[in-house]
């Protein structure tokens, strides 16, 4: 795995985000964790058990499609999507949970818990499990239990317990303290997958590593297929694993402009939307220090998103890095808009994205427009939308 | 010298420890809360660990963790929780330590969590997510105003971090009887080998919670540490019917745990 000389620093700092906000019990997990992972990053046998089983297993390479008729009708910049909805599973998920459940091993850490909101986390990490032979047990808010119910039957198909989670708002922030608090307990024989670049060091560091696999292919693929560096990049932003994938290996490319999209649920008023960078504060929540959404307390807030999986009150700590550094741009998406171009990319290009993705693919449309002709922009298509075809059909019906 | 300083010095020259016992501001309403701080005194407490509700406390088990979110539906705020140990300060000589996630002093302002927690008359603070590598700041706010400042050390922590984080303790240290999370349990926690590590490399009195749910568990962590926490037990009385007279009751069987020091004991830890 390429080495890199970009933060946190030793105390898992992104500038002042990041850190390790969490009960002592776990600081001794997180060091082992931070020491494999390094250990493992020197060993050409880790790199090159994990380059076989993204290519033969998860199916990389993804492409990187042109979307002609999604260009014409924006009219400006060529747009291309970089195809993570055809990675195994349907989403960019499987490339955190493979490397973590190879580190896993490593540590020889026989079972996993992880939590997960639509569910695709949980599909990955179960996936990953069953690949391994490792025990899986899954935290689910019962909220998301009941939205994303398909999901929940293809984690138990895979060999996982499903754990539903009553506390709280049922939802992914409480999953969250759920698998948190199962690891407490459990540290001895338990890994932990988080599922996005949040959380405690190492794991955003971590998780962005192992997601860095999109960015460094479609860096390559640019220079390949449109002869140089594109001028613009969009991606979804939720923790933010697929956004820091795409963008880490192009931080250091100034000419391309980086776009980080949130959830703008049904307006920007406090619990009807999900974008803690763009209307939120930094706080703590969930281990590390970054923007959050929370009541003028410190009691994290309610949010709003027709996107299961953007539907949470945090971000990851380089994205408050990137944001305030000016590195990366971000703005927001409404509930309403991301449907439109759910409906779109599916009649235009003949590829139905996740509601997650939609949310970056209408921003690209209105992108494009700014930019021209010659210039190209990709967006990170980060899942497919088989999972949210009922949800957006529900939604369609009262639009 | 802070209030908790005096008040493990004195329990030490009567040869005693000392129980801790926890509630969580607001359960299961903010006038029991007012009431039952001068019971547990009564009771056989010297401290008390007052928590304030928080959304996501992640390292309460389901008793505390339930007794917060039924608070914070409750409408209860961290303004209140200081409001009510304002109310109750005159009322009772009791060590009373803010048990407080850094989500909540973060959002308000360090500087300012500590001045008012302060002049609303606590004597300490714990903050069990707070950034070990990012204490330092809200350790001098503590100090400025006299106040304890106890960090938590884990069964798995490891020794060389033992002595990085008490020495960034005052009045006490938190020992975690167990890993896991705060709840009870039938058998007595083992501690007598971490105390021991700790009495190697600080001065300070010893805390022992989580998972001390009876008067022999006191009994038993107190041989060797300064004071028993004992938390989820007690919010689950408190869930009932009569909360301060269930509490009283409580705490003060458990205060028969509280067993004279023997005198070579108590002479190496003077």
């Amino acid at each position: 795995m390429k080495t890199t000389q970009s933060p946190p620093d030793a105390s898992g700092r992104f500038g002042s985000f990041g850190g390790r906000y969490v009960p002592e019990t776990l600081i001794a997990a997180l060091d082992e964790l931070a020491a494999e992972y390094t250990r493992a990053r020197r060993d050409p046998a880790f790199e090159r058990e994990l380059d076989g089983l993204l290519h033969h297993y998860v199916g990389r390479p993804t492409p990187l499609t042109e979307a002609p008729r999604l260009t014409e009708q924006a009219g400006g910049a060529r747009i291309f999507l970089k195809r993570e909805d055809l990675a195994h599973t349907g989403a960019h998920k499987i490339n955190n949970t493979i490397g973590q459940a190879l580190l896993a091993v490593r540590m020889g850490k026989r079972r996993i818990i992880a939590e997960t909101g639509a569910g695709q986390h949980g599909v990955a990490t179960a996936t990953a499990c069953a690949r391994f032979g490792l025990t899986c047990e899954i935290y689910m808010g019962a909220e998301d239990v009941r939205r994303q119910n398909l999901n929940v039957f293809r984690m138990k198909l895979l060999g996982a317990t499903v754990n539903v989670v009553e506390a709280g708002s049922r939802t992914l922030k409480d999953a969250t303290n759920e698998a948190l608090r199962d690891w407490m307990g459990s540290v001895g024989d338990t890994h932990y997958i988080l599922g996005s670049v949040v959380g405690p060091h190492p794991f955003p560091m971590i998780v962005r590593d192992l997601q860095a696999v999109i960015g460094r292919e479609c860096r390559a693929q640019c220079l390949e297929q449109i002869g140089g560096l594109p001028a613009m990049i969009v991606a979804c932003v939720g923790g933010g694993s697929n956004a820091a994938g795409i963008f880490a290996p192009f931080a250091d490319d100034a000419s391309v402009r980086l776009v980080g999209v949130e959830a703008g649920g049904m307006s920007p008023r406090f619990g009807e939307h999900a974008a803690p960078l763009c209307h939120g504060a930094p706080g703590v929540l969930h281990g590390s220090l970054s923007y959050v959404l929370q009541d003028e307390h410190g009691q994290t807030a309610p949010v709003h998103s027709c996107s299961a999986g953007l539907d949470y009150p945090g971000v990851g700590p380089e994205h408050a890095y990137w944001r305030d550094s000016g590195r990366v741009e971000y703005t927001s998406v409404s509930d309403a808009d991301a449907l439109a171009a759910f409906a779109t990319l599916g009649e235009r290009e003949g590829i139905l994205p996740a509601l997650e993705t939609a949310h970056a693919i209408a921003e690209t449309l209105t992108r494009a427009r700014t930019l021209a002709s010659d210039e190209t922009i990709v967006v990170n298509c980060s899942g497919r939308g088989d999972k949210d075809v009922q949800e957006a059909a529900r939604l369609m019906a009262h639009g | 010298m802070s209030r908790i300083d005096d008040i493990f010095a004195a329990r030490r020259r009567a040869g005693l420890p000392t129980l801790m016992p926890y509630i969580t501001a607001g359960h299961p309403t903010l006038e029991v809360t007012r009431a039952v701080i001068p019971a547990l005194e009564t009771a056989g407490a010297s401290i008390v660990e007052v928590g304030f509700p928080f959304s996501d406390p992640i390292a309460d088990g389901a008793v505390i963790a339930g007794a917060m979110h039924e608070a914070l539906a409750a409408g209860v705020t961290p303004r209140d929780v200081l409001a009510a140990v304002r109310a109750v300060r005159p009322a009772t000589t009791l060590g009373l330590v803010a048990m407080v996630s850094d989500s909540i002093i973060e959002r308000v302002g360090p500087a300012r969590f500590v001045a008012e927690a302060a002049d609303a008359g606590f004597d300490g603070l714990i903050v069990p997510d707070l950034d070990v590598d990012a204490a330092g700041t809200l350790r001098d706010l503590a100090a400025n105003r006299d106040l304890a400042f106890a960090l938590l050390v884990a069964p798995t922590t490891p020794a060389d971090r033992i002595g990085h984080i008490a020495a960034l303790c005052r009045g006490f240290v938190y020992l975690l009887a167990r890993a896991g999370l705060t709840g009870e349990r039938t058998e007595a926690p083992e501690v007598a080998d971490r105390v021991a590590m700790l009495r190697a490399v600080t001065d300070l009195p010893i805390a022992v919670g989580f998972g001390i749910t009876r008067p022999d568990h006191v009994r038993v962590v107190t041989r060797s540490a300064d004071a028993a926490i004992v938390g989820s037990a007690l919010v689950r009385t408190m869930s009932g019917p009569d909360p301060v007279g269930a509490a009283r009751a409580l705490v003060s069987e458990l205060a028969r745990g509280l067993e004279p020091l023997p005198d070579d004991n108590f002479s190496t830890r003077t």
